[in-house]
């Protein structure tokens, strides 16, 4: 049996890790377009104060980068060392977009962002645009195959289970890549990241407006931000309304959590916009309900019901019950017995084997879980609905203050008002935590929000663990938690640093700090 | 064109290998770099020479090893499994170790401080030694056999200690990884860096082919007499479905020496081992870096294959389960998995060798204490 405390600490470990490198890809993803936006505009114009631009922002950028770096390659190195079973049980499907990413992403990525800060003296303007751009699309293919990855855990098409391999393989490519999951997150994703940058570049170039100083720079930086920071916004609000439809259509059990939606109420359901969920008593206290919203969003019908939690567990009960019987079969074929009787009937019910081994948990062996037991395994199959209910719901408040926050930059930079409203440029420095805000919420909906299940009903998180001792665990955890920390007080202190240095930062004798020297 | 699953299955233990050793090859350099760096630099500016002479180039070769790793998960799923949970710590330290690298590199510079620099140059030799020591070891251990063993459900469970990971024979592995790496990254900086790193730089490199040269014939010496090797002795048909267990396994004294008797052109791999060692220890006392590049390359790709022909089919034998040992045929991804990312690797490994020498031809040229001081707001 696999130890509880080293499940939860590698669920820990995984979690911490996880969430701390996503404070770095939204701002490599967002910022390396805007690195595109304004190299482009230099390229065109011929003028230098945009070159500035990207190389100054490019600065950030690196500070960030390197960063992103570190902490990745913490991830593709726990699959195998924190969640053996799971590399071993799906890694014929899981392995795949990663190893491509690898190929066609990481490698671009990486290869040019060495160019894009040495090479300004080396290239051509056009052959340094280019290689900006490569790095740009290197970050965002990158993205793009790893939600591949990642939607596969939420959505696992394309494979089937193998008793003989006792894993899962591949068996359609393309609806592993046309995963219909993976597609709606990774356009939410990658519009996320870019409000991100231009949430960063519009806050801190508002900074350099209210100190008065490289006017010039900030303004154009602040323009940009502003342009391409409310076409992401709206990207990312019309396309999580999206992730909305397909959770409703795919992953029932998630959506019902993060809506509190106990019980399945007649077509359309309401939407609850604030309330407080209670998961004994199974009901929602003070809950402030707006009709049909929910059934739209879910279902894009008035007629189509969402079930709710209740329901979801009972037919969950069913297939954990069919799910025994899988397991007892798999026993058979595995001594042996493998006679075509007993492979079809595994085929049968081959579907429901990942809820059988929720049971693992219980009974070693499955296929004598008490009823009692059987009534537990189904509860679990509905992760805690009150913190998915909360961060889901401050996921949405930041969206839609950052909307309001780029449509005012927008609207007042068109006007060329935007120096004269104090409030608007402070409110812009005050909101730059609200992207990695709103993004650490979102990606803690989406995979709290998939417990129990590692891969959604068919791997259990439980039995995805490597063997190892909590000892293991602590050395690892206290390993991470001193270098990040460590880290991030370097990072953090450098990023400041240069910020507000500003361009001057550069060297060029063109900016703020190096004329009040002279 | 259309592989057999018995054909792909052999294609992804070479293309395992072209990986690796093209990892050893560019990312190999920077670390023996690194791991110098503080030895061959003794000013500030003697170390940014160091260090921008693979400022440019480092993360890219580092996707080696990234991709190594990914194609190791998609293609031996068991061994990716087996090995890193039950190298467990080895694993984090070498990660850990990783850390420096990236933050060490471009944040270095960014302070003039001398003591915030000083540390980064430690931490960049912590990220550039320490891997390229425990690669070694891993692959030791491997030779020498890893105590883990399969459950009913196929869950690899380790049962050995990271202590016991450094055995005698393990650290003698680590120090031919070690000495091999810095001959790489001397040879290197010979080529790149401008004096007097440049001929600091060329002493090492032979030092370090010399004992490179000595610690490899010792290891082979070892793996002769002292160590027991395994062989298959009966398996499923080589296309079979993959499972471990449906095979049966000898221990024997010298039984990783088997291939080399039944394939005798295998013994190329140590030769040329030997070889590109002995020949870049001549071209760079005659002062031709460019060439001993090549030769160095050359004699790390020979010891890794050495390793890899040794096994051969084995990839991790259990020492303490031997049926429950991974060989290339029984921990393979299904033929469907190893085909795609057979089209994948054959349409993109040919793209970047073309950009990643288009970002060297960009970039070429000595780096000199001057040049640093011209650029000092742009180096690293």
């Amino acid at each position: 049996m696999v130890s509880e405390t080293v499940v939860e600490l590698s669920r820990l470990q995984f979690a911490l890790t996880a969430m701390y490198h996503f404070l770095f890809v939204p701002l490599t993803l967002g910022l390396s377009f805007l690195l595109v936006i304004m190299e482009s505009v230099y390229v065109m114009t011929g003028k230098v104060i945009y070159q500035d631009m990207t190389r100054f922002w490019g600065k950030l950028f690196g500070i960030n980068f390197a960063l992103g770096v570190t902490t990745g390659i913490t991830l593709e190195f726990q699959f195998g060392t924190n969640w053996a079973y799971y590399s071993h049980y799906v890694g014929d499907v899981f392995g795949a977009p990663l190893a491509i990413e690898g190929l066609m992403a990481f490698f671009l990525e990486s290869t040019f962002i060495g160019l894009f800060f040495f090479g300004w003296d080396r290239l051509s303007k056009r052959q340094h645009l280019l290689v900006t751009i490569l790095t740009a699309l290197g970050s965002n293919l990158s993205a793009l195959w790893i939600l591949i990855a990642n939607g596969w855990m939420q959505n696992p098409v394309g494979a089937e289970f193998n008793f003989e391999t006792m894993r899962m393989e591949m068996n359609d490519f393309a609806a592993l890549l046309l995963n219909p999951v993976a597609q709606v997150k990774f356009v939410h994703t990658v519009a996320a990241g870019y409000v991100t940058g231009s949430l960063f570049v519009l806050g801190i170039s508002a900074w350099y407006m209210l100190k008065r100083r490289d006017l010039p720079f900030a303004r154009r930086s602040f323009a940009i931000a502003a342009g391409f920071g409310l076409a992401s916004i709206l990207s990312v609000i019309v396309l999580g309304d999206e992730s909305g439809y397909k959770l409703g259509d795919v992953q029932k059990t998630k959506l019902a959590a993060i809506e509190a939606e106990w019980d399945t109420h007649p077509a359309p359901a309401p939407f609850t916009l604030f309330g407080i969920p209670d998961q004994a008593a199974q009901t929602t206290h003070s809950a402030l309900k707006i009709p049909w919203v929910l059934g739209l969003i879910a279902t894009r019908s008035v007629s189509e019901e969402v079930k709710g939690i209740k329901e979801l567990v009972a037919e969950h009960e069913v297939r954990i019950r069919s799910g025994m019987l899988a397991y007892g079969l798999l026993q058979k074929l595995r001594s042996g017995q493998k006679n075509e009787a007993t492979i079809a009937a595994f085929s049968q019910v081959r579907k429901d084997l990942g809820y059988g081994l929720l049971l693992k948990r219980y009974t070693a062996n499955v296929v004598d879980a008490t009823d009692e037991q059987i009534r537990r395994a189904a509860a679990d199959t509905i992760p805690r609905v009150a913190p998915l209910f909360w961060s889901f719901r401050l996921m949405v408040a930041c969206g839609l203050l950052m909307l309001f926050i780029f449509a005012a930059s927008f609207y007042y930079c068109a006007k060329r008002t935007v120096e004269s409203k104090p409030w608007l440029l402070k409110l812009a420095l005050f909101a730059i935590p609200l992207p990695w805000i709103a993004a650490e919420s979102g990606w803690f909906v989406a995979e709290y929000g998939r417990q129990p299940w590692s891969i959604g009903e068919v791997l259990p998180t439980y039995l995805s663990t490597s063997s190892l001792g909590s000892g293991n665990l602590y050395f690892s955890l206290a390993g991470f938690i001193i270098f990040y920390t460590l880290l991030l007080i370097v990072e953090l202190y450098l990023m400041f640093r240069f910020a507000r240095i500003g361009p001057s930062s550069l060297h060029t004798g063109r900016y703020h700090h190096e004329q009040s020297e002279n | 064109m259309i592989l057999d699953y018995e054909t792909l299955k052999l294609v992804w233990w070479l293309l395992i290998g072209v990986l690796l050793i093209g990892f050893v090859i560019s990312d190999g350099f920077d670390m023996g770099a690194c791991a110098l760096l503080p030895f061959l630099g003794k000013t500030d500016e003697e170390r940014r020479v160091i260090i921008n002479t693979v400022g440019p180039h480092w993360d890219g070769n580092q996707v080696w090893f990234i991709t190594a790793g990914g194609a190791i998960f998609a293609a031996w799923p068991a061994v990716y499994a087996a090995a890193f949970s039950g190298f467990y710590t080895a694993m984090l330290l070498v990660l850990f170790a990783l850390f420096f690298r990236p933050v060490g590199f471009d944040y270095r510079s960014k302070i003039a401080d001398p003591r915030w620099r000083r540390g980064w140059d430690w931490g960049l030799f912590i990220g550039g030694a320490v891997p390229a020591l425990l690669f070694g070891v891993a692959f030791g251990n491997l030779l020498l056999g890893v105590p883990f063993q399969h459950d009913e459900l196929l869950r690899p469970i380790y049962t050995g200690s990271f202590f016991g990971l450094l055995r005698p024979f393990a650290l003698l592995a680590g120090l031919v990884s070690l000495s091999m790496l810095i001959m790489h990254g001397a040879v290197w900086l010979q080529l790149r860096a401008g004096p007097p790193v440049r001929e600091r730089a060329r002493r090492v490199a032979v030092i370090a082919g010399g004992i490179l040269i000595i610690s490899f014939a010792l290891a082979g010496l070892w793996l002769a007499l002292e160590i027991d090797g395994y062989r298959v002795v009966s398996q499923p048909a080589l296309d079979a479905l993959p499972n471990p267990l449906a095979k049966s396994v000898q221990v024997a004294r010298g039984a990783w020496l088997g291939n080399y008797t039944a394939y005798p052109w295998m013994m190329l791999a140590p030769l040329s081992g030997f070889l590109g060692a002995g020949a870049t220890m001549l071209l760079v006392r005659v002062n031709r870096p460019a060439l001993a590049f090549f030769t160095s390359a050359l004699s790390m790709s020979g010891v890794i294959l050495t390793a890899g022909f040794s096994m051969f089919p084995f990839i991790m034998p259990s020492s303490t389960v031997p049926v429950s040992s991974l060989t290339l045929w029984d921990a393979s991804s299904s033929q469907l998995t190893l085909t795609i990312m057979f089209w994948a690797a054959v349409i993109f490994v040919p793209i970047i060798l073309a950009y990643t020498s288009w970002t060297y031809k960009s970039m070429w040229g000595p780096v000199t204490v001057e040049r640093i001081r011209a650029t000092d707001h742009e180096s690293y």
